[in-house]
């Protein structure tokens, strides 16, 4: 019997997981792997997903990136698109202590105002993107919807699509971004583990874990085409992390089944005054993994690469799987404009400019495309 | 070769090219030359259909080859129908290849929205070539409202499976009073003509020539398996038989005085 929304949520967490996920993935064996690897690559189970990420699955990495690699080409062809964030305030009422952004936080915090971002935009527009990322803090009392609706207007012309990665909102406002020109959201829940999610959210309203997780329901249920989803590696084993976030993709794939799931894989790095010790950083080798594993589970799922990561494994990585990268980003309101004063959320691991990693992406044979949407689609 | 007439437009050749997921608008322009095509369809969502520069745009040469644009990413009628009319306002071209899929997966077209847009496109003075479900019943009523061809799947597009709607194409061509264009799936020349021997009209190929490694061969091969197919159609295909035919077993005694 299907179980009810309500509970399938609820169950996506790794609280009720943990233990028998954990055995699974270590009981893996080579075997296995071959096994899977000899079916049909694409197709999400679970079972299927357990036996990629396994640590038995380590040795694997080379014939797992060769067949994501030709099932990324024939499913988005040789193309990889490339978009750009645009950090409209760095104010935050919350308090995530692995965050740049983090209130508690003292540096200078800058909102842009309407002009501002169409100012920095403008700069974007110039170095040749048309796919736009708008990126805030929690910052509701300022970075409001209205805001958010009159700058998505405002961009409309220049910009053949606009995406927004923002605090929480209910879908009455989802909606109202969405007749505005916002037609993707995305929103991490961080952590899958409830008791870290806890422990690194001590206040502010993101302390509210099953909010943020019932909250792509709501945005798919405006409208939006595009839903961005990840967790943020560094902050739990992101093995079990990957598995409690493929059950959650496939979940919303299943029931929206109109808009289409892309994965990112933000990595903690060292943000401005956050210095603490972690003990589930996640190597190369890790993402590399997971992005793998990922791939071979979701034919047409849309993976994601920002300049979190260093250039030299950017560089590599685009030739995998990945089908969106950013290019010459500012983390910081106002970076665009030459204000390097403002706080950044991370500090950019690859400051190449969006024609060199133009170039990069041909270099591995590949387009590189800056328009693959058109603001007609909506009005 | 027999020419194709599509909307009172005659085509030479039966290959209808896809601008998608090439490595390089030079690797494109290169294939499509080729392989021969007279039409080629490009994404709206992928251009700046009123900007001549634009680097995709500027690759096919407009007067060679007939431009389709392809509404693409179109989730309902009405998208479908603000796409198709935006293009035509920057274009002058009132061709579309109507695409209505919903779902971003499989890309599988809503044959509801999509006869509801032909109908509507139709009446506004465009040439309309709808991608479908190879269902019969929607072609039939496709061609009623006025298309210009139907377009039938031969299986998810971009899988490259080749024709697994065969029983079900069989019966949009048997019924057919517009030209079937057989459109996605097809991942192999043997494919294309092996759709063409079956009396297709024509043939849309992108991914198969776009992600092979070497598209411009491949585009080639797939020109020369149109033709083929096309020609053994025309030459009328000897009937296949699972046994060797004995020769009058039953009523060779009737010849037998």
């Amino acid at each position: 019997m299907t179980k009810d929304i309500k509970t399938q949520l609820t169950e996506m967490n790794l609280d009720g997981h943990r233990d028998k996920w954990m055995e699974e993935l270590q009981q893996v064996h080579s075997d296995d792997v071959l096994k899977e690897l000899q079916s049909p690559p694409g197709k999400y189970s679970i079972g299927r997903l357990v036996r990629l990420l396994s640590p038995a699955a380590r040795e694997f990495l080379e014939p797992m990136a060769q067949q994501a690699q030709s099932l990324t080409i024939q499913r988005f062809g040789k193309t990889i698109a490339l978009y750009a964030p645009l950090y409209v305030s760095n104010v935050c009422v919350n308090s995530c202590v692995y965050c740049g952004y983090n209130r508690t936080t003292k540096f200078g915090r800058t909102r842009l105002s309407v002009e501002q971002a169409l100012a920095d935009a403008d700069v974007i527009a110039a170095e040749g993107f048309r796919d736009i990322l708008l990126v805030s803090g929690e910052d509701a009392s300022f970075v409001t919807v209205d805001y958010l609706a009159e700058l998505a207007c405002k961009l409309r012309d220049k910009f053949s699509s606009i995406s927004a990665e923002i605090y929480p909102m209910t879908e009455a406002q989802y909606r109202r971004l969405f007749e505005a020109g916002i037609d993707g959201i995305t929103l991490y829940q961080e952590t899958y583990d409830r008791q870290l999610y806890a422990q690194y959210h001590p206040s502010g309203p993101k302390r509210d874990y099953n909010r943020r997780l019932e909250c792509p329901d709501d945005f798919a249920a405006a409208g939006m085409r595009r839903i961005g989803l990840g967790v943020l590696l560094g902050l739990a084993d992101w093995r079990l992390e990957t598995l409690a976030l493929a059950e959650h993709a496939a979940y919303l794939m299943k029931k929206y089944w109109r808009a289409a799931v892309s994965f990112s894989f933000p990595r903690l790095c060292p943000a401005t005054n956050v210095q603490d010790q972690w003990p589930y950083l996640v190597e190369d080798a890790d993402l590399v993994q997971m992005m793998l594993a990922l791939r071979l589970c979701f034919a047409d799922a849309g993976i994601v690469l920002s300049t979190r990561e260093r250039a030299e494994l950017r560089n590599h990585l685009v030739d995998l799987c990945v089908t969106r990268i950013s290019a010459g980003s500012k983390t910081n309101p106002g970076g665009y404009t030459g204000h390097d004063d403002t706080g950044k959320q991370f500090e950019i691991a690859d400051d190449r400019s969006p024609a060199q990693i133009a170039e990069v992406i041909r270099s591995v044979g590949r387009e590189p495309i800056w328009k693959d949407w058109d603001t007609a689609f909506s009005r | 070769m027999d020419k194709l007439v599509i909307a009172g437009r005659e085509f030479q050749s039966r290959l209808f090219i896809g601008t998608g997921k090439y490595a390089s608008n030079q690797i494109m322009a290169q294939a499509i030359e080729a392989s021969g095509t007279q039409m080629v369809t490009v994404a709206l969502r992928r251009v700046d259909i009123d900007n001549p520069d634009d680097s995709l745009l500027s690759a096919i040469d407009r007067k060679k080859f007939l431009l389709l644009p392809n509404t693409s990413g179109a989730r309902d009628a009405a998208e479908a129908i603000r796409l198709a009319r935006l293009s035509r306002a920057a274009t002058g071209i009132a061709w579309v290849k109507l695409e209505v899929t919903p779902d971003p997966y499989y890309l599988l077209p809503d044959g509801e929205e999509t006869l509801k847009a032909a109908a509507e496109l139709v009446k506004d003075g465009f040439v309309v070539l709808p991608y479908i479900n190879a269902d019969p019943i929607l072609a039939k009523k496709l061609q009623d409202v006025g298309c210009a061809t139907v377009m039938p799947l031969a299986a998810p597009i971009g899988s490259n499976k080749g024709l697994r709607t065969r029983d079900a194409i069989e019966i949009i061509l048997s019924q057919a009073t517009v030209p079937v264009v057989i459109d996605a799936g097809l991942g192999s020349p043997s494919h294309a003509a092996e759709a063409m021997e079956m009396g297709a009209d024509a043939v849309l190929v992108n991914t198969a020539i776009a992600t092979a490694d070497d598209p411009v061969a491949m585009a080639t091969a797939f020109k020369l398996a149109t033709e083929a197919g096309r020609m053994a159609r025309l030459a009328g295909m000897a009937p296949q038989s699972k046994q060797a035919q004995a020769s009058s077993p039953l009523t060779g005694f009737l010849r037998n005085e």
